[in-house]
């Protein structure tokens, strides 16, 4: 095994939903031992949820387990769930809180996301653990924060970016909110900050042997994300809205359709030279001496007349060589894809950032590696998949928690330790 | 720490005030004429074009100081290569064919100094066949696969607001920075840390991610969803999407079966148990029923705030949040109480309100500094490493700074 940036690190893993196992990801990425603390009496369906039929599975896939369970085939767990460990305890009965202390003394950071009551509930807090070992770095990072009025408040990332003002500042101009997809910017925000702010407390710790507790909420962390509105309103008082796919410093920008169906190229002009490439290209050469497109302010102020003119053009135009060709005349332009565009995508392929992997209940399929995996001495890949539920039962009972084969065998009995959900599902209201 | 700052515009400098923000001398490397684009980027304070009074910058470059150096003159590139002998790291957002041009790849970096831990963000990475093509908010979101999935099935797809993709990247990559440093104080040797936007946003947790799995498992080539109609509604009777209210919007969003949650909100616990709205039938897929309790819950919105709608969703344990305008934001409440918002003094602006604390460190404190201005300190760390007032007015004279 090669070097790894993080080698030597234990990091407990009790995240839930997309922002934090996110967070636990870049650290098993860069090789940290990351244990996802897991729960035979509770069947997450935020986080191992979002699976697939067999039937369906094995069109994509000739060795899918037949006895595959649901929460061994969730393709968001099996993705972010990479280079993770899981182990399988009950945190309501005594001697399961028993099991996450000792874990705690072995482990470097605790990392988590949900509501602030649970952890409180759970008797798994900073001021517990680090009794119980003060070198341990701890990261709450439930919606808002573990402090204030919203403290206890659920929210996805939806939720979390309308109240930080998001959701207002995207969708079409000319449209109702109400017509706003949900998007999830919070959670992808969260986990990698919540990964930064870790490493940060590893560094001070490494200077001066101390742990200590970080809380963070997501929504103020991802405010951070809209610079430009909340400047605005902080130096001019001013409400900004949405500008739809227009930008207050590039025109013409936006997004227009291509042959194909639901093809569409993005592109984007911040000078003048820029334009007349765009005006080239689309056989167009007389649109850039025509005085309402003249210069930037102009161009700005005439989009809409501009707007048809390119759509006229793009129509006619494959998706991925409208990109090339403007690419060619230094103009800012990507074919909108979707997720097999994606895959196919010839700079991925290059750059190799798909990786090739058996799942022992999933079967063999591609998967995205480490998106910060291009480190000249440190290379990152997917170092295992995605652990089954309680599949490193034994490796954290008996080898890190230092039980005995006699004592793990009263967890497997007492339903601590195993690899089934005892707990009824409840149904997913909107299963994907 | 100290880091030396070769960015511009958006991500970079994200990068580069996180580390900032929290404690990192961050040596800022701006042209002499003009400094980082971002300076000429609005919002401007008062709307007065100023290099001093972007917005943009302001936020993106507190806790910095600001050095101007011509790298393209020998004194400049000097000046650089004696900064980063005592850097623990370097950050720079060229494009990949600049450093290597200017004589400062990281081969040239890496002699001067072993420990240095350079990472260069660039928006496709720096090999492959689209290394020098160009990048811009629209164009970034677009890569992936999630604009296609945003917005409605009848229009073209949409990006995001702002730049909220780019600084999302800067988060990504000032933890990637963070751990080939942990690396290199551990092994006493430094790397190149290559990142492209690109392959960020195309492994965005914000359900790229989700969707190439759901396309690798299924063969679904749309991956995530396709854009829906109006206010991606649920597929049941549970609210999820932006709702009205008296007073603006809110989003609900849910993956529960909380139903009992959402008739308790609107006080009508009599339909917690009525088949009419609970058979399977009529819960899932029934466009008539859902008319029908949209109508109900309608009514309830509609006598109420967005806020307040907020609040008694939240009482019921149902995810929710207003749609606040940046108004609202300065003025909500929860924000307030926990002292996020930031005042901040600066030389030109006077004191403003800045976005505070992305986290807080029980030990290590956030710190509300502010940007610098243009090569406000670039006497200053000369002198820290050896230039004495006679070297800087050289330098000056040779256009180097």
């Amino acid at each position: 095994m090669p070097r790894r940036p993080l080698e030597g690190l234990r990091v407990i893993d009790m995240t839930v939903v997309w922002a934090g196992p996110f967070g636990s990801a870049l650290l098993g990425d860069m090789g940290a031992e990351v244990i996802r603390v897991e729960s035979l009496q509770h069947w997450d369906l935020n986080t191992r949820g979002q699976f697939f039929p067999l039937e369906t599975m094995q069109k994509t896939t000739g060795d899918v387990d037949p006895d595959a369970k649901p929460w061994d085939l969730s393709a968001n767990h099996n993705s972010v769930g990479r280079n993770k460990r899981s182990v399988t305890i009950d945190l309501t009965r005594p001697e399961g809180r028993e099991v996450f202390y000792r874990l705690a003394e072995k482990s470097d950071i605790f990392i988590e996301n949900n509501p602030t009551d649970v952890i409180r509930k759970l008797c798994v807090g900073y001021e517990i653990l680090s009794q119980r070992n003060p070198r341990l770095i701890m990261l709450s990072m439930p919606a808002f924060g573990t402090t204030g009025p919203y403290e206890s408040f659920r929210a996805f990332g939806a939720n979390m970016e309308a109240v930080v003002g998001h959701t207002l500042l995207r969708g079409y101009p000319d449209s109702d909110a109400t017509n706003n997809t949900g998007v999830f910017l919070a959670d992808a925000a969260g986990g990698a900050t919540g990964a930064f702010a870790l490493l940060a407390a590893l560094h001070y710790r490494n200077r001066t042997g101390k742990g200590q507790f970080i809380d963070m909420s997501q929504a103020e962390n991802v405010t951070h994300t809209l610079s430009q509105a909340f400047m605005d309103y902080s130096m001019n008082r001013r409400v900004q809205t949405t500008l739809g796919n227009r930008d207050p410093a590039r025109a013409p920008q936006g997004v227009y359709r291509c042959t194909g169906e639901d093809n569409w190229i993005a592109l984007s002009c911040g000078s003048d030279a820029e334009f007349r490439g765009l005006c080239n290209v689309m056989g167009r050469p007389e649109l850039a001496t025509d005085e309402r497109f003249a210069d930037g302010l102009s161009r700005h102020d005439n989009q809409d007349a501009l707007d048809p003119e390119i759509s006229a053009w793009s129509v006619g135009q494959d998706y991925y060589e409208a990109f090339h060709a403007l690419q060619a005349v230094g103009v800012a332009c990507s074919p909108v894809l979707n997720s097999a565009a994606v895959f196919a995508d010839a700079q991925l392929q290059e750059r190799g950032v798909w990786q090739r992997l058996k799942h022992p209940k999933a079967g063999t399929h591609w998967y995205l590696g480490p998106i910060i995996g291009h480190m000249s001495k440190t290379p990152l890949k997917i170092w295992k998949y995605a652990s089954t539920l309680g599949e490193d039962n034994e490796y954290v009972y008996k080898e890190v928690c230092g039980y005995t084969d006699e004592e793990y065998q009263r967890f497997v009995e007492t339903q601590h330790a195993g690899t089934e959900i005892i707990a009824k599902a409840k149904a997913p209201a909107a299963p994907r | 720490m100290r880091v030396i700052d070769l960015t511009h515009y958006i991500s970079g400098p994200y990068c580069t005030k996180l580390l900032a923000d929290y404690g990192a001398d961050v040596i800022k490397i701006e042209r002499p004429d003009g400094g980082d684009p971002a300076r000429r980027l609005g919002p401007f304070y008062h709307d007065e074009p100023n290099l001093e009074g972007s917005g943009t910058f302001l936020h993106l470059n507190t806790n910095k100081r600001s050095v101007t150096l011509n790298l393209k003159t020998e004194a400049g590139r000097k000046a650089l290569l004696a900064l980063v002998r005592d850097a623990d790291i370097l950050v720079e957002s060229f494009s990949p064919h600049v450093m290597p041009s200017l004589g400062l790849d990281y081969a040239t970096l890496a002699a001067v100094n072993p420990r240095l831990v350079m990472t260069s963000i660039s928006n496709f990475g720096q090999t492959g066949p689209y290394r020098d093509y160009e990048m811009a908010e629209v164009t970034l979101y677009a890569w992936g696969g999630t604009m296609i999935s945003t917005g409605t099935a009848d229009r073209e797809p949409l990006k995001l607001g702002l730049t909220v993709e780019q600084v999302y990247a800067g988060m990504v990559c000032a933890t990637a920075t963070m751990g080939a440093f942990l690396d290199a104080a551990a092994t006493g040797e430094g790397q190149h840390v290559d990142l492209s936007l690109q392959e960020i946003i195309v492994g965005n947790q914000d359900r790229a991610v989700q969707g190439h799995m759901i396309y690798q498992y299924t063969g679904g080539a749309q991956g995530f969803a396709a854009r829906a109609g109006a206010g991606s509604p649920g597929r049941n009777l549970l609210p999820a999407g932006v709702y009205p209210t008296a007073d603006g919007y809110v989003q609900f969003f849910t993956l529960q079966p909380h139903w009992e949650r959402i008739c308790r909100m609107i006080e009508r616990p009599d339909l917690v148990e009525d088949e009419h709205f609970t058979a399977p039938e009529n819960f899932s897929g029934n466009a008539e029923v859902k008319a029908e309790f949209d109508a109900i819950l309608l009514e309830w919105l509609l006598q109420r705030t967005k806020r307040e709608v907020m609040e008694a969703s939240q009482a019921v344990g149902y995810p929710c949040g207003a749609l606040n305008t940046m108004a609202d934001v300065f003025d909500d409440p929860h924000l307030a109480a926990r002292g996020f918002f930031a005042q901040v003094d600066h030389p030109y602006t006077g004191t403003l309100t800045y976005p505070g604390p992305q986290f807080r460190m029980s030990e290590t404190p956030w710190r509300a500094g502010r940007a610098p201005l243009l090569g406000e300190h670039t006497r200053e760390v000369l002198h820290e490493l050896g230039y004495d007032d006679e070297d800087v007015t050289v330098l000056r004279q040779q256009g180097a700074i």
